[in-house]
């Protein structure tokens, strides 16, 4: 063992030296070159489009932004107005499906982690979230307007929100579980040996340690459902005027955005622009402050 | 298990462990385990990893409740009551028999919260008397000079031997009769260790500790009795003096002097 130990110490004889070992050596440099360069090739290839997306946004947004498009309604063609009732719309909406929608995914993906680990019904749960998560959103407006509008005998801002809280609940259910899960055992054990029942432990030192987590995954569901089309076109609706009547159809960014840029009129499709580079850039505010939310800063 | 004569007269045991069997899933883990745990004594279990220590230790507060398919057969005396039975409350068990886990724990709160967390579940007690309780459990847990500036800032921002006081002041600060600690000292290095043996000494004027060591040093400087196991038996239950000297088996004598383990 010792004498073992002095060769290789002293490098009489290294493994690495041998010429065998010198092709080896060769052959996986010459592997990692060419693995670097179609990696980085397709990086490249994946951010152009982002780029050359972003640039014409940048471009014919930022012509057709003025205060007029927060002030005014949306106008008919040829006539001059602004995106004030689908911005407004949209605020609602969307709002109106967070609320619905987080709580209902925190307390799922609260059982999931804290009460029925890797049980049955959380096996069946997950499951069919990850389903729901992937399901096409134009799926979830056809959903509800077969439970809602058609029931309702009328399109209304209430159905829109149902939809987007469909949205919501999978992304949060997800994050909700992911980030409880991540909550070390022993900080529930600790709590526990204190004697501190589990809905307390829960709420002071489980949500506490996967606060900035869970944060996060509503800014993501808020960021995925503010730009979210096919499920308003079926329940929302659209409204040519102002509106704050929920039981009544409302306009939103994202439908005006798809009813505008498909119209022939050159002054509808820059308002269209205008209101995709607003969406655009809400989301990404909305993303960058997730990501400050899950900084090592901010977790302390 | 061998025993030979020990004085115990007048010693009263806090817990005892009788006919005790531990099973994880079919697995038996604990094999007939009988021991006293004297009051206000240090009780070591010592023995090779695997051999049931921590299990021992997380049957007294029922800690291995929390997970499925993990159950204990036997008894547990605590005060005249067995708390294995099924109706015993886990959580008032808890507050009485506290512990200490290998990693310190502190939650995501201040310093003082961690403190004032497990009080204000069991009291209602004004604010100036909260601040008197946190006083002086962080003066008992051998910190309260250390951080007595800064009460308000996460229990995160100290180091890991000061991190483990914490756990160790609030642990005492709901007033437990018993405290276990589950290898405390492993994540620390050697002078937060001394600092905790020193600390563990000082309780033994108000509880009954047990603790799990892998350091048959820490085991022989800080305990009063210590009990050897060996692959879910208790090999020997003596006093510390008697088990490092001259214990009676010879598996015992064999991990002590480093012979396997």
């Amino acid at each position: 063992m010792a004498s073992n130990l002095g060769t290789i110490g002293s490098g009489g004889l290294s493994a690495a030296s041998t010429p065998a070992a010198q092709a080896i050596y060769r052959r996986r440099r010459r592997g990692n070159k060419i693995l670097l360069t179609l990696s980085v090739g397709a990086t490249i290839f994946g951010l152009a489009w982002l780029v050359l997306i972003l640039g014409a946004l940048l471009y014919q947004g930022f012509s057709g932004l003025s205060l007029a498009v927060f002030t005014e309604m949306t106008p008919p063609p040829g006539s001059a107005g602004g995106l004030l009732n689908a911005i407004m719309g949209s605020l609602v909406m969307t709002f109106g499906g967070v609320i619905i929608g987080t709580p209902i995914g925190i307390l799922a993906g609260t059982y999931m982690s804290e009460y029925g680990r890797n049980n049955k019904l959380t096996m069946v749960v997950r499951f069919i979230n990850d389903i729901l998560l992937a399901a096409p959103s134009i799926v979830i407006g056809l959903f509800v307007y077969e439970v809602v509008v058609v029931r309702m005998g009328h399109f209304s801002a209430f159905a829109g929100m149902a939809a987007l809280a469909i949205l919501v609940i999978p992304v949060v259910v997800r994050t909700t579980e992911d980030m409880l899960n991540l909550v070390p055992n022993q900080l529930r054990e600790a709590a526990a040996s204190l004697g501190l029942p589990r809905s307390i432990m829960i709420r002071h030192v489980a949500y506490k340690a996967a606060m900035s987590g869970i944060v996060t995954g509503v800014l993501l569901a808020i960021a995925r459902v503010s730009g979210e089309t096919a499920p308003l076109l079926f329940t929302a609706l659209n409204n040519q005027f102002w509106s704050t009547n929920l039981n009544a159809p409302m306009s939103s960014l994202p439908v005006t955005i798809f009813q505008f840029a498909l119209s022939p009129y050159p002054d509808w499709q820059k308002l269209a622009w205008t209101g995709a580079l607003l969406i655009t850039f809400t989301v990404l505010a909305l993303n960058i402050v997730a990501r400050a939310f899950l900084s090592p800063k901010a977790q302390k | 298990m061998t025993q030979t004569a020990m004085n115990t007269a007048g010693m009263a045991e806090k817990i005892s462990i009788r006919n005790l069997k531990f099973f994880y899933g079919d697995n038996l883990a604990l094999k007939t385990i009988n021991l006293p745990l004297f009051e206000k004594k240090v009780t070591a279990f010592i023995g090779p990893s695997g051999c049931g220590k921590s299990t021992l230790l997380r049957v007294l507060n029922r800690m291995y409740d929390l997970y499925p398919r993990q159950r204990a057969e036997g008894e547990v005396i605590f005060d005249g009551k067995n708390v294995l039975d099924p109706d015993q409350d886990r959580n008032m068990l808890r507050a009485r028999v506290g512990m200490v886990f290998q990693k310190p724990t502190p939650f995501p709160m201040s310093i003082y919260d961690n403190i004032a967390f497990g009080i204000r579940l069991y009291e209602n007690i004004s604010r100036s008397e909260m601040d008197g309780r946190v006083e002086a459990a962080l003066t008992r847990g051998a910190l309260w000079n250390e951080v007595k500036d800064k009460l308000h800032t996460s229990g995160l921002s100290l180091s890991g031997g000061q991190q483990q006081r914490l756990c160790i002041a609030r642990t005492i600060a709901v007033r437990p009769e018993v405290v276990l600690f589950d290898e405390p000292c492993s994540a620390l290095d050697p002078i937060s260790t001394a600092k905790i043996e020193e600390l563990i000494d000082e309780l033994t004027t108000d509880y009954t500790i047990a603790i799990v060591t892998h350091n048959m040093q820490q085991a022989a400087r800080v305990s009063d009795y210590t009990a050897f196991m060996y692959l879910g038996e208790l090999i020997e239950f003596d006093e510390t003096t008697k088990i490092f000297t001259a214990p009676s088996d010879k598996r015992t004598q064999d991990y002590i002097t480093g012979r396997f383990g």
